[in-house]
């Protein structure tokens, strides 16, 4: 008895989601739905998820409506969530935070007519898609402009936690700043947190301490920047534009930029075309993009890493061409090769020019 | 030892310091709090509550000692609730506390929201003539900011007023047996409402330091656990003013240490240091409830105790 009106619940809702989806077709406006793991007044990650959100909002006026929920822990709150918003009816879901992946992929398969997109996994199915950016293409750039801004030679980076994104991230930079400059060197150290203001701050005058005059960041507050301006050196933003936090200090940042993503993917579903994709895009699809720079930046520094900008967007450049060497001096990479995207995903070593230990 | 070796060391001091003083303010409060015989968990909350108060008055251009007391009486609101849910209507104490914690997270994170992005110009550094220039300590002593100093005073303050005023043990009194005090004729509830509002109130300040001075900026929740290690503290200090401010600046301390090794390029397990407080308090627990007399010595025996005055 029990489980036959439960059925009839869960068909009932089935009923009522189909429907709105159905009618959407009609006149209804499509209904998309956004998960964050954060708080969208971060300023950081899911900040720019939600300006995303916005931008779609703006384009398709009148024929999408979208709904977000901030703050989602990664667990089973997450798929409560998801699965709330498959039931009422939204047609394309984002989920923005790797750990709602399992989540995600749960709700998916018993939603066959919703379609979901999630952020930086990779799990996939008929209707669940993921996304990613390669934000190391923006850490590789401003990493020229930081190898170029030095004159003590030490760049500092401000890590959370040893996962491949951060570690790329951190190649990265350091591959950018010894292209133009071989003699710089990259100090790394580890905050154990995506978002500590207090420590973050303590990690950048550390930093600023062992002499580093540039400091990059993969944590996400704008205490690295503060720390920065106080102490007259250059900070690189995470994210998003945090120049109002350090005038003197934002050299630029490595803006995280969803909204052509989010709109062409709103675009396929209104035109029936959606199909589940793996993307990974960069600089040349605008997901990533650097901040205007300081005015105080000299024009030439500007110039060349823009034009780093625009060859890696014109794939004429790959940041990690060999010869890549690790810390160790081993040849990782051979002269010419361009490393495959497996290896950049499970990237677990520094290259030559870091210093600082990977937290074992 | 060279000069710039000196001057490294010296920012260490002066990056210890500063990272001890909000951890100082909110113990010493809670010290003074759980001395009257009331555990209050509610830290973090009442910390949040403070940092946003004190960042919107001071964003408002309403000026920094207006933005101080914003704080320290943010806190105390916050502690208020606290007092009327945990000592009037006598909920329990933990679950109370666990609640404002987590109630504060929130209200602070939503109150704050249109604060989100603006930062404010932090509170000024009052170097003491002359003091200042002393190498490598000056900096740390006596280039620092008014709560810094405030901090410097809280723990012989309230070292002097618990154990050498009249005052001061009548709380502990309280703490210790609320039945006799109360018999005796002393307003138990009285005393509890004033130790859990100080408390309050110096967590409010705790709060105020990082919104003001430690990183002059509001996010959401950026006390980031502060409230859960100066809670450890007390234990730690085993209830006493002068070792709680000692801890703070141990904690503060290995916080920065870890910091900066990892930038000179030595290799150092921060995720063993990050637990360090937390094994620490483990440890001074089992130490203390290990001896008979030493339990008696420290732990309030009324800690976290409901009383009924009607009894």
């Amino acid at each position: 008895m029990m489980m036959m009106t439960r059925r009839a619940g869960l068909a009932a809702v089935l009923a009522l989601g189909l429907g709105a989806a159905g009618s959407a077709l009609a006149a209804e406006p499509l209904k998309v739905g956004f998960v964050y793991v954060g708080p969208i007044g971060d300023y950081g990650y899911s900040h720019q998820h939600n300006e995303g959100r916005l931008a779609v909002e703006k384009r398709f006026v009148g024929k999408v409506k979208t709904t977000y929920v901030e703050n989602v822990p990664e667990g089973a709150d997450a798929e409560r969530v998801i699965r709330q918003l498959a039931q009422t009816g939204h047609a394309l879901i984002f989920t923005t935070s790797f750990g709602f992946m399992n989540p995600t992929a749960k709700v998916a398969r018993q939603f066959p007519k919703v379609k979901f997109e999630h952020a930086t996994g990779y799990l996939r199915g008929p209707n669940l898609a993921t996304y990613m950016a390669r934000f190391y293409e923006g850490r590789y750039a401003s990493g020229v402009a930081a190898g170029r801004l030095t004159k003590s030679n030490k760049l500092g980076y401000i890590a959370s936690f040893p996962i491949p994104e951060v570690v790329r991230g951190a190649n990265a930079f350091t591959l950018g700043a010894r292209s133009v400059n071989p003699k710089a060197e990259v100090r790394v150290v580890w905050v154990n947190s995506w978002y500590d203001p207090g420590k973050e701050r303590e990690a950048a005058e550390a930093l600023i301490a062992q002499g580093v005059d540039v400091i990059a960041q993969h944590t996400d507050s704008a205490a690295p920047v503060q720390a920065a301006d106080e102490k007259g050196v250059w900070a690189i933003g995470q994210a998003s534009d945090m120049s109002r936090f350090g005038p003197r200090s934002h050299l630029t940042a490595i803006v995280d930029d969803w909204s052509g993503y989010y709109i062409a993917r709103v675009q396929a579903v209104l035109d029936g075309a959606w199909t589940s994709t793996d993307t990974w895009r960069g600089f040349d699809a605008g997901m990533v993009r650097l901040a205007p720079f300081n005015p105080a930046v000299p024009a030439a520094v500007k110039a060349e890493a823009l034009k780093v900008e625009d060859e890696i967007k014109s794939h004429k450049l790959h940041p990690f061409t060999g010869p890549i060497k690790d810390q160790s001096g081993k040849e990782r990479v051979a002269p010419g090769k361009v490393m495959a995207d497996a290896d950049l995903l499970r990237m677990n070593w520094f290259v030559q020019g870091v210093i600082g230990d990977m937290p074992k | 030892m060279s000069d710039a070796e000196l001057i490294t060391l010296s920012a260490i001091l002066a990056a210890m310091v500063r990272a001890a003083t909000p951890l100082a303010f909110a113990a010493l409060g809670e010290l003074v709090t759980e001395r009257a015989g009331v555990l209050n968990l509610g830290l973090e909350g009442m910390m949040l509550m403070g940092a946003v108060a004190a960042f919107g008055t001071a964003h408002a251009g309403w000026g920094y000692a207006p933005a101080i007391a914003a704080g320290a009486a943010a806190g105390a609101a916050m502690a208020a609730l606290f007092g009327l849910l945990a000592l009037t209507l006598r909920a329990n104490q933990v679950a109370c506390g666990l609640a404002l914690s987590i109630f504060g997270v929130g209200l602070s994170a939503f109150l704050g929201k249109s604060l989100i992005g603006s930062p404010v110009t932090a509170l000024p550094a009052l170097p003491v003539p002359g003091l200042a220039e002393i190498p490598v300590i000056g900096a740390a002593l006596f280039d620092q900011d008014i709560l810094v100093y405030a901090s410097f005073l809280a723990a012989p303050a309230l070292h002097w007023f618990l154990f050498k005023s009249r005052r001061g043990l009548i709380l502990r009194a309280v703490g210790e047996n609320h039945d006799a005090a109360h018999a005796i004729g002393y307003g138990v509830l009285r005393v509890r409402y004033a130790a859990v509002l100080f408390g309050g109130a110096m967590s409010g300040l705790a709060g105020a330091y990082l919104s003001l001075a430690y990183t002059p900026m509001w996010v959401e929740n950026m006390s980031s656990g502060r409230g859960w290690i100066a809670l450890a503290l007390v234990v730690f200090a085993t209830w006493r003013p002068s070792r709680a401010i000692l801890g703070a600046y141990l904690f503060g301390g290995v916080t920065i240490l870890q910091l900066h090794a990892q930038s000179w390029g030595i290799g150092v397990p921060s995720q063993a240091l990050a637990m360090l407080p937390y094994l620490a308090t483990v440890a001074v627990l089992v130490l203390i409830s290990r001896d008979e007399t030493k339990i008696k010595l420290n732990a309030p025996a009324c800690l976290g105790k409901v009383f009924h005055s009607g009894r």
